[in-house]
């Protein structure tokens, strides 16, 4: 059979020697039911394959860990009692093939997997990676992703607070949807998903299952796009909001009553993943009765039910007692529930159909034997992307700032983000546009009135991740961290979601041991642990590989959220300073991109320390209420700094530049040069002279007018009035999208 | 003072509106399928996507078991205040003039907008001042006001309309910049911006707290 070139096991996306694997496993061939249900669990969407072994680097410790890595999603301490879920995972592959149900249903799984763990949903982001808005490919990608994720979280009622947004070549054919979700639990609350306590009953409650999203995990997420994947959009699923908030209110209702053993949700390879998961963790076996499953439409095979990705769908264990009050709760949500099969002591999964055995693996099989491949690293010898193309000509700094402001990766996202409800429930203190991080308020004051609250930042340059995988994703990593600070955060943990081409090359496998290398460092180095994620690898097209982008989402706490911190420039007379201990560099920088100038191998170096130092004293600074505004300095570097800070707060401001150059690469390379570690604060003078003793801090000029004026060498200005800068940012995503 | 608080399958703010009911009396919350307003004082019909607003938006939450006490209450003189999906719900149950249309820009939008107060004596303005601005968000997809002529110039003529989004404001194409209309009788009325999302200076603004505030004041004149 395997020598066959039409062999069943290889259309199912499993090599030979997988195969001949099962075949010893299980002590026979497989049939057809246990052959597709191993070919989903051996993808690499679930096993992990080529990146476990990798990710062991991470750390996974940490002092306000709850619950990490394995469960539907990891948790932190906020205090009082209460526990924050979150987790951030991909939608690549379906938003490729078909945005608007492919993003939507990326945002129903990420708040399914919050859910599963007993918290409510308050929160998600979005990261977004797109090719060039200048192709229509692009722009229908962008407006129909953009709008599922809008119909799928207004529709349902927690609030889209932030996310990211990138247009870059390489993510022309395969673009990258991530969502990230956050929950809210009382600690005793948090649920795991492990079947327990054999003669226990199976309950499948939510939507009916249907013929939507088979082979989604083997088809779509373990395999390069290419040709004719319009053919493939039968395995994109279908997003039903209105079902899924029934089943949230059903499921925390549930959990509220204390009527559930366990709770997991059905994602990628639907009741064959959930199931075997919820066996594999409690160390026991399952029987399913496949026939007990109610149907969207009749006639489907055994098969097509267990791998079947029909959306909102949850599976719990409930012990035999309690059932009926389930299945109560499940019909006044409105919500089909039905008893689908018990847990048993045999260690093996069997898919039952009119009382006959249709299926029968060893769990352990199907879970934990899978190959694990390591990556054959290889730096490549030649560049892999093409240059950017050049769009800014010349060198004259005014026209680069303004070029800069109105470039889609750094032009104002409020044409995206206003598509999204923001302040559903209530809690949103900081909402996208008013500080780098979002801030929500947790519930209870404390006894001195203060308002504890959580901020959350999602970051990830692709870019600069294929100049230097190690240091771009050791950025990644510090300018979430930077994001949290500048509203007064201290982090707790991070979640990421790796985003590679094809690790079966050795240019790939190299990015991705690099990048999962510098956020093992930067995450030690900040002492924050990774509470789980998600990795999607074969992101390519025919015309190559996706910029290696891993994403990084950090939840973190601040004590009052009346101190919140801003960025914009708020008080006219303010001492505006430069803080920490950046460096700033043209090489793969938004300039260098406009410019047209082809990747560098490799970016500067880093002192991660030295900028941790400087994330302490500005969060502190911040948590004191000493600054009116603080921001951290990223794509554009200073001078794009200082534009946001004038337009967030309608101020302008005078800025000292001399020492610079009056022209030339110097000047462009302090005005517009990137790196980690740099602050643009505001505030009193007398609060920003103390912190220059504990950090590296420059005062360089002063908030006020109406106009951005920044004094060069020789007595030279450059200026632009507030109305041109906000012209050239406001339009350069709208006249985009319209 | 005590409002009931409807929850549809699919309502995403009724939280949110119970806890800005509870800045200013007691709250609770009445099931969709339940025909008992349990001796409230005022109904709210909170935002969201009832019945996930599949078909027209507000068409099935009408048919509830609940709104049936709601259509009851409201007839015989009770305060009935509808947000959003809400407002849709009580123009489609005939409780309030004109429909609710997509927005000309067909895209769900989400922003803080100016209102101003058209009229300051009635039970759900008495605590604001006649040309106030009120800083309010609004999200919707659904919330360009429209009623014939005929219509229109008889809610002008008899003073029902309430708020207005103010010069410039209005992103759903609105006939006249209305943002708010009540009925005839003065006891119903209902609003796209949401006041419930503004009742807290650490979220934003606390103006939306002045249309409760004047509900609870005219319960109040009432007993």
């Amino acid at each position: 059979m395997s020598d066959t070139a039409v062999a069943p096991h290889r259309a199912l996306g499993l090599t030979d020697a997988e195969y001949e694997l099962i075949v010893e496993k299980l002590g026979r061939e497989p049939n057809a039911v246990e052959l597709s249900m191993f070919s989903l669990m051996w993808s690499e969407h679930c096993a992990y394959k080529h990146s476990k072994k990798l990710l062991g680097q991470l750390p996974i410790e940490g002092p306000y860990l709850l619950m990490g890595p394995g469960e539907n999603a990891g948790a932190v301490d906020v205090g009082d009692g209460l526990a924050i879920a979150f987790k951030v995972e991909s939608h690549n592959h379906p938003s490729a093939v078909e945005p608007f149900q492919g993003a939507a249903t990326g945002v129903g799984g990420i708040l399914r997997d919050v859910f599963a763990v007993g918290a409510r949903p308050i929160a998600v982001l979005d990261s977004l990676r797109f090719g060039e808005l200048d192709s229509a490919r692009s722009r229908y990608l962008l407006e129909h992703a953009v709008g599922g994720i809008g119909h799928y979280g207004n529709s349902i009622g927690v609030p889209t607070i932030g996310g990211e947004l990138y247009f870059e070549g390489p993510y022309e054919q395969n673009c990258l949807v991530n969502a990230m979700a956050l929950g809210i639990a009382r600690h005793d609350r948090l649920t795991r998903s492990a079947a327990t306590g054999p003669g226990n009953v199976l309950v499948l409650f939510g939507a009916l299952t249907g013929r939507d999203g088979i082979g989604g995990a083997s088809v779509l997420a373990s395999a390069e796009l290419g040709d004719g994947d319009a053919d493939k959009r039968p395995t994109v699923q279908i997003g039903d909001p209105f079902a899924e908030k029934k089943l949230m209110e059903c499921s925390l209702e549930l959990l509220d009553r204390e009527l559930l053993v366990s709770l997991q949700d059905l994602g990628a390879a639907g009741l064959t993943s959930s199931s075997s998961e919820m066996a594999s963790k409690g160390g026991l076996g399952l029987d399913i009765h496949v026939d007990r499953v109610p149907l969207r439409e009749p006639g489907m095979e055994p098969f097509e039910i267990m791998v079947s990705e029909s959306q909102e769908r949850m599976l719990c264990v409930v012990e035999p007692a309690r059932v009926d009050e389930v299945l109560a709760v499940c019909a006044k949500w409105e919500t089909t529930a039905t008893a689908i099969g018990e847990v048993t002591d045999s260690g093996r999964l069997r898919v039952l159909s009119g009382g006959e055995v249709v299926g029968d693996m060893p769990v352990e099989a199907l879970v934990d034997d899978c190959p694990l491949y390591d990556l054959k690293p290889e730096k490549p010898s030649a560049p892999i992307y093409p240059a950017p193309r050049r769009i800014l000509d010349g060198d004259d700094p005014r026209d680069a700032l303004l070029a800069l402001l109105g470039s889609w990766n750094v032009a104002d996202r409020r044409p995206v983000f206003e598509q999204y409800d923001c302040l559903v429930q209530s809690r949103t203190v900081r909402r996208p546009d008013d500080a780098d991080a979002a801030v929500l308020l947790l519930p209870a004051p404390t006894d001195a009135g203060e308002r504890p609250a959580i901020a959350v930042s999602i970051d990830g340059s692709g870019r600069r991740v294929a100049c230097d995988p190690y240091r771009g994703t050791v950025e990644a990593v510090l300018e979430c961290a930077a994001n949290l600070a500048c509203v007064g955060a201290e982090p707790l943990g991070l979640t990421n979601c790796l985003n590679f081409g094809n690790p079966e090359k050795p240019h790939i496998a190299w990015q991705l041991f690099e990048s999962v290398r510098g956020m093992a460092d930067a995450c030690r180095a900040l002492d924050v642990p990774v509470v789980g994620g998600n990795v999607s690898l074969y992101n390519e097209g025919p015309e190559g590989p996706i910029y290696p982008t891993p994403v990084v989402g950090m939840v973190g706490r601040l004590p009052d959220a009346a101190r919140a911190g801003r960025l914009g420039f708020a008080v006219a007379g303010d001492a505006i300073a430069f803080a920490g201990p950046f460096q700033p560099s043209l090489p793969g920088s938004e300039l260098a991109k406009l410019r047209g100038e082809p990747l560098p191998d490799g970016l500067s170096e880093l002192d991660v320390a030295a900028v941790r130092r400087a994330q302490e004293v500005v969060r502190e600074a911040v948590r004191r209420g000493e600054l009116r505004s603080a921001h951290d300095v990223v794509e554009g570097g200073l001078a794009v700094a200082l534009a946001e800070c004038c337009l967030g707060g309608g101020h302008g401001a005078t800025v000292d530049f001399r020492g610079a150059g009056a022209d030339g690469e110097r000047l462009l390379e302090t005005l517009f040069g990137e790196g980690a570690g740099g602050f643009v604060l505001s505030g009193p003078r007398p609060a920003l002279a103390a912190l220059a003793r504990e950090i590296r801090l420059t005062f360089v000029g002063e908030v006020g007018g109406d106009a951005l004026s920044l004094t060069l060498d020789g007595g030279a200005t450059l200026s632009w009035p507030l109305a041109e800068l906000r012209s050239a940012r406001e339009r350069g995503l709208a006249d985009a999208i319209g | 003072m005590r409002f009931g608080v409807l929850r549809f399958p699919g309502t995403c703010d009724e939280v949110d509106a119970q806890l800005a009911c509870e800045r200013v009396g007691e709250a609770v919350i009445l099931w969709h399928g339940d025909r008992d307003l349990q001796g409230v004082d005022a109904v709210v019909v909170p935002g969201g996507f009832s019945y996930g607003d599949y078909l027209r938006v507000g068409a099935i939450a009408r048919f509830a078991p609940i709104m049936e006490s709601v259509i009851a209450f409201a007839r015989e003189g009770g305060p009935v205040l509808g947000i959003c999906n809400g407002f849709q719900v009580l123009c489609e149950a005939g409780l309030l003039p004109g429909a609710l249309l997509p927005n000309k820009t067909l895209r769900f939008v989400c922003r803080q907008v100016d209102l101003v107060v058209e009229r300051a004596d009635t039970v759900f303005t008495n605590a604001c001042a006649e040309g106030e601005r009120l800083s309010i968000p609004a999200k919707h997809t659904t919330g360009c006001w429209y009623a014939p002529p005929a219509l229109h110039e008889q809610v002008e003529a008899n003073g029902q309309v309430l708020l207005r989004y103010a010069p410039g404001e209005s992103f759903n194409g609105s006939l006249a910049d209305v943002a708010g209309v009540r009925n005839e009788a003065g006891n119903v009325f209902g609003l796209m911006p949401h006041p419930e999302h503004a009742v807290d200076p650490l979220t934003g603004s606390t103006d939306g707290l002045k249309l409760f505030q004047s509900i609870a004041n005219s319960v109040a004149a009432h007993v």
